[in-house]
């Protein structure tokens, strides 16, 4: 071959460059970027690079307003994780992504490569992962779709992170039609790193030697990064199958050993997962940031299928595979410990210092990019934006019976066992907490008396109505769950999730969704350290809820003392922070957001983490979504126990006061006398609801009154999520024959 | 006292058992590789840890089972070593004909990661740790725990006075007598052999039940029995 077949006209180009998902104005920039019209391997590469899923061009422009700031920020964003101090020459590693339309067309494999690919972003920084954490979104739990979809995303992270050996202890999972076309499926990792060993994705040092590392290269996932850039239409799931990667835990797991090992001995420069847009995303991103060059020799990457081209090479999506900078003189070390995992190790290039990328296949030269235009100047669009009026919030205040029964079969709140189990949850023996027990996780920090705390959130219904308030509150009820466990906000990774940004008002909602979560966070100072955005989450040009999640990690800075969720039989209950008013922002009737003020929610926050972690409450519940009842409920399910609660409140209605959100607050159970209680939470206002005991839960509120059998509630619920699974979507009440 | 903990490639309870023998039950703990043909000298008992071993190709442990180190354990435990293969080590334990039987996928067809419930057996050998008829709570976290083995070794190892009894057998069971778990047969989550009741095989965990912190302490016996050797 030689470089005057691969040349061709600027027409045929064009075609081409429209083919691969560059619009014209792109086509023009690359010619510009290039000096010259690209070939096709090169315009498969510069397509790859500018796609929305790794330049982030509709988004870049408003990201910059996060707070990524902080005293204990070691790593912010634009590397594969973030990583914040937590004291005694540790750090924690940690990012959340989204892995939506693959899990979408092919559930147990596109579940499952989403956790493979988290996980190796955390491990390629030097951290040994510790926890991971999903946020599922799937379409109306009686939609057709949902019980597979359910059932394989749920075994493709089952069989991922149980063979790696990370601990999956959280899971929030919920149903709604907005997500009937596009489910979500973002994925959580988190590592725990000596800040003296963290690594990087550069390629410094020119002529250090690169080393291609891991599972073969195959024709799996050309493209992917492209495909997961689009939207979708219907049945189109099929077409697009061949752009979904296969994962191989097994395999990465030798990965991670071998990677640690190379860790623990000085050879290494800098590392890099190959993830979305494989080997050219990862050597792009590293000679950027170094400001070098790489020579790459394509014709030495280890395939496992015969006649790849350069171009398939450099696109294929093959999972398990990662890029080394070694240091020179190590090389013969590094190929040993990964030959002792039964890993290829092979050297495939070398760092050069003209900025350029040049590919070769045989001695022949088949492209040269240059390494920093095509990362970093990648287009940027200020996409128009342009707010569509939310409706008017309608009451629906009546029906307390009709409600409680409602939110007793509520598929989104409901008890998660079915899915829990799936997941081995105690490898590592650091698991204190899992989120099935607790409104967060906790996970003990290996060779301390710290511990993380790991919850995901987000507020799709809420952001459908206010966007940048439904983004705050993600970050507010992220907060309120670490300090339930005792534990100070420390740092947040973010998955914004939403639709089409060509459409303004969609955009819209993306502009406010970001700026909310930055918001917030500014408000309670708390940096977001990673993370990543997908678009295009609409079918048939119907978009999903604007859905920015949140992953909170608290720190638990001294395990003693500290109550991880343990309500006692005759403890007193307490409502802290103000009682709900309205069903604003609650999730009866059509969404609906009410305002929180920030320093409500950082007040609380600051006093329900000092009593937890003080240990003058035994538990502590967040109030976020189903309002009072689903706090009471929880508690009753997770201890076992009842509960006998009364509130009222002047001038609201029985179901606001059981099922509303209006404003920020946290159910306690506490031996504390009630002096002690209102001395504890002082300058919040308290409430005293009753008492924990017996095998009953009641809740009178303003003159309706809810009560069962704790029994029975946790019969109601208990196999809610497993009767989906199993296509049955119809939910059946308490009482009711099943 | 000096424990050995086997690594194969994807084992990935190996870290959790050294911790646990090492700093919990307090013996000298040591990292045995898969390729290693003999145990270090001074061993008193090998751990079998749970994971992936080899990926689970063709049957999970099966491949485990013709590893160099796997001869030198046979030939440990045919001396009366003191061997515990947890859940991907019990699995080898079987595979390797160590003891009898095979862990079929769960009856459910799904991965299972909860507590459980289950009763002491024989006070014997290396279970001699706890009374028998003792109940103790342990979690599990497997996809292949269906213990399967055929009748005559079934109605031996019930007899209750062979060379291979029943260790640990799930509480809670089906009207024929499977576990509700996971299907296994007659409820049998653990059994003991060898010479000189020196062998366990389970699928439990009990090194995730070995300290307070983590919420129950059940496991702590049979781990400091191992890291002890057999009585």
């Amino acid at each position: 071959m030689t470089i005057a077949m691969l040349q061709d006209t600027d027409d045929t180009q064009l075609e081409h460059a429209l083919e691969v998902g560059l619009s014209e104005d792109e086509f023009e920039r690359a010619k510009e970027v290039m000096g010259k019209v690209p070939n096709k391997v090169e315009l498969g590469v510069i397509s790859a690079m500018w796609s929305e899923h790794c330049s982030y061009k509709s988004s870049r422009l408003h990201l910059a307003k996060l707070p990524s700031e902080g005293d204990n920020v070691i790593v912010g964003p634009g590397e594969n994780a973030g990583i914040l101090d937590v004291g005694d020459g540790f750090g924690v590693c940690f990012k959340v992504e989204s892995h939506n339309h693959p899990s979408y067309i092919e559930p147990v494999q596109g579940a499952a490569t989403g956790v493979g690919g988290i996980l190796r972003d955390v491990f390629t920084m030097g951290a040994r992962p510790i926890a991971a954490g999903n946020l599922l979104r799937f379409g109306a739990a009686d939609h057709k779709k949902t019980p597979h979809l359910l059932r394989g995303v749920v075994q493709g992270i089952s069989d991922y992170g149980n063979c790696f050996g990370v601990p999956t202890v959280y899971s929030d999972v919920d149903f709604d039609s907005a997500y009937n076309g596009n489910i979500l499926v973002n994925a959580f990792a988190l590592g725990v790193v000596k800040n003296d060993q963290i690594f990087l994705g550069r390629a410094d040092g020119i002529g250090n030697p690169i080393f291609y590392v891991g599972a073969k290269t195959g024709r799996d996932g050309i493209h992917g990064a492209t495909m997961a850039s689009d939207s979708f239409s219907e049945d189109d799931d099929q077409a697009k199958r061949p752009t979904v990667q296969v994962g191989d835990p097994f395999k990465e797991k030798l990965l991670l050993e071998a990677c640690q090992a190379c860790f623990a001995e000085d050879v290494l420069i800098g590392i890099q997962d190959m993830g979305a847009a494989g080997l050219t995303s990862s050597i792009f991103e590293m000679a950027s940031r170094s400001g070098s060059g790489v020579k790459l020799h394509l014709d030495l990457v280890p395939t496992r299928e015969t006649g790849m081209t350069a171009y398939e090479k450099m696109l294929s999506e093959s999972q398990e595979r990662m890029v080394l900078v070694a240091k020179q003189g190590a090389e013969a070390r590094v190929q040993e410990l990964f030959h002792r995992w039964g890993l290829d190790c092979v050297q495939v290039g070398e760092v050069t210092d003209d900025g350029m990328v040049r590919l070769f296949d045989d001695g022949v030269e088949v492209g040269v990019l240059p390494a920093r235009p095509l990362a970093d100047e990648a287009p940027k669009y200020d996409r128009p934006h342009e707010r569509a009026e939310a409706p008017a919030f309608v009451a629906d205040d009546g029906g307390f019976d009709g409600h409680a029964k409602q939110a007793l079969v509520d598929a989104g709140r409901t008890n998660l066992d079915w899915v829990y189990e799936q997941y081995d949850r105690h490898v590592g023996v650091m698991t204190l907490v899992d989120g099935a027990q607790a409104p967060a996780a906790v996970v003990q920090i290996p060779s301390t008396n710290k511990a993380v705390t790991v919850a995901l959130v987000c507020q799709g219904r809420k952001c459908s109505a206010d966007a940048h308030e439904g983004g705050a509150q993600a970050v507010y009820e992220g907060a309120l769950r670490a300090a339930c466990m005792g534990a100070k906000p420390l740092g947040v990774s973010d998955c914004l999730n939403f639709g089409n940004p060509q459409v303004p008002t969609v955009m819209q909602t993306l502009v406010d969704g970001i700026e909310g979560l930055g918001h917030a966070c500014r408000e309670l100072g708390i940096p977001v350290v990673s993370g990543n955005v997908s678009l295009y989450n609409e079918t048939d040009g119907v978009s999903i809820h604007p859905t920015p999640t949140v992953a909170m990690v608290g720190l638990v800075d001294n395990l003693n003392g500290t109550h991880l969720h343990q309500p006692q039989d005759g403890e007193a209950v307490w409502l802290v922070g103000a009682p709900a008013t309205t069903l604003e922002g609650s999730r009866i009737g059509a969404p609906s957001c009410a305002t929180w003020a920030p320093a409500d929610v950082a007040a609380l926050v600051d006093k329900t983490q000092q009593a937890v972690h003080g240990g003058q409450v035994s538990s502590a519940n967040v109030t976020c979504h189903a309002g009072l009842w689903q706090a009471l409920v929880e508690t009753a399910v997770r201890s076992g126990l009842g509960v006998d609660a009364q509130l009222d409140v002047d001038g609201a209605s029985a179901s606001a006061v059981a099922f509303g959100a209006n404003a920020p607050s946290v159910v306690v159970t506490t031996s504390l006398n009630d002096d002690d209680v209102r001395k504890a939470f002082a300058g919040l206002p308290v409430v005293k609801l009753g008492t924990v005991g017996g095998d009953s839960l009641q809740l009178r509120a303003n003159g309706e009154t809810w009560s069962s059998s704790v029994a029975d509630v946790i019969a109601a619920r208990g196999r809610r999520i497993q009767g989906i699974a199993e296509g049955d979507g119809h939910a059946v009440g308490l009482g009711e024959s099943v | 006292m000096k424990a050995a903990v086997v690594t194969f490639p994807g084992s990935n309870c190996d870290r959790d058992c050294l911790h646990v023998a090492g700093n919990v039950v307090g013996a000298e703990a040591v990292s045995v590789w898969h390729q290693d043909s003999e145990l270090p000298a001074g061993v008193t008992g090998v751990i079998l840890p749970g994971g992936f071993s080899y990926g689970d190709a063709l049957r999970a442990g099966s491949i485990a089972a013709h590893s160099p180190v796997m001869a030198a354990v046979k030939r440990f435990a045919d001396k009366g070593g003191a061997v515990l293969g947890i859940c991907n080590g019990f699995q080898m334990l079987c595979e390797s004909q160590l003891l009898p039987g095979a862990l079929a996928p769960n009856r459910d067809g799904h991965f299972i990661c909860k507590d459980v419930l289950m009763t002491v057996e024989p006070s014997v050998g290396l279970t001699g740790a706890y009374d028998a008829g003792q109940t103790v709570t342990m979690p599990v976290a497997h996809g292949e725990g269906r213990f399967v083995v055929d009748d005559d070794t079934l109605k031996n190892i019930e007899a209750g006075d062979g060379p291979v009894r029943v260790a640990f057998r799930y509480q809670q069971r089906e009207t024929d007598g499977t576990a509700s778990l996971n299907g296994s047969t007659a409820g049998i989550a653990g059994l003991v052999g060898g010479p000189s009741f020196n062998v366990v095989g389970l699928m439990p965990h009990p090194e995730r039940c070995a300290e307070d912190r983590l919420g129950g302490t059940d496991g702590l016996a049979l781990m400091a029995a191992l890291a002890g050797g057999a009585k």
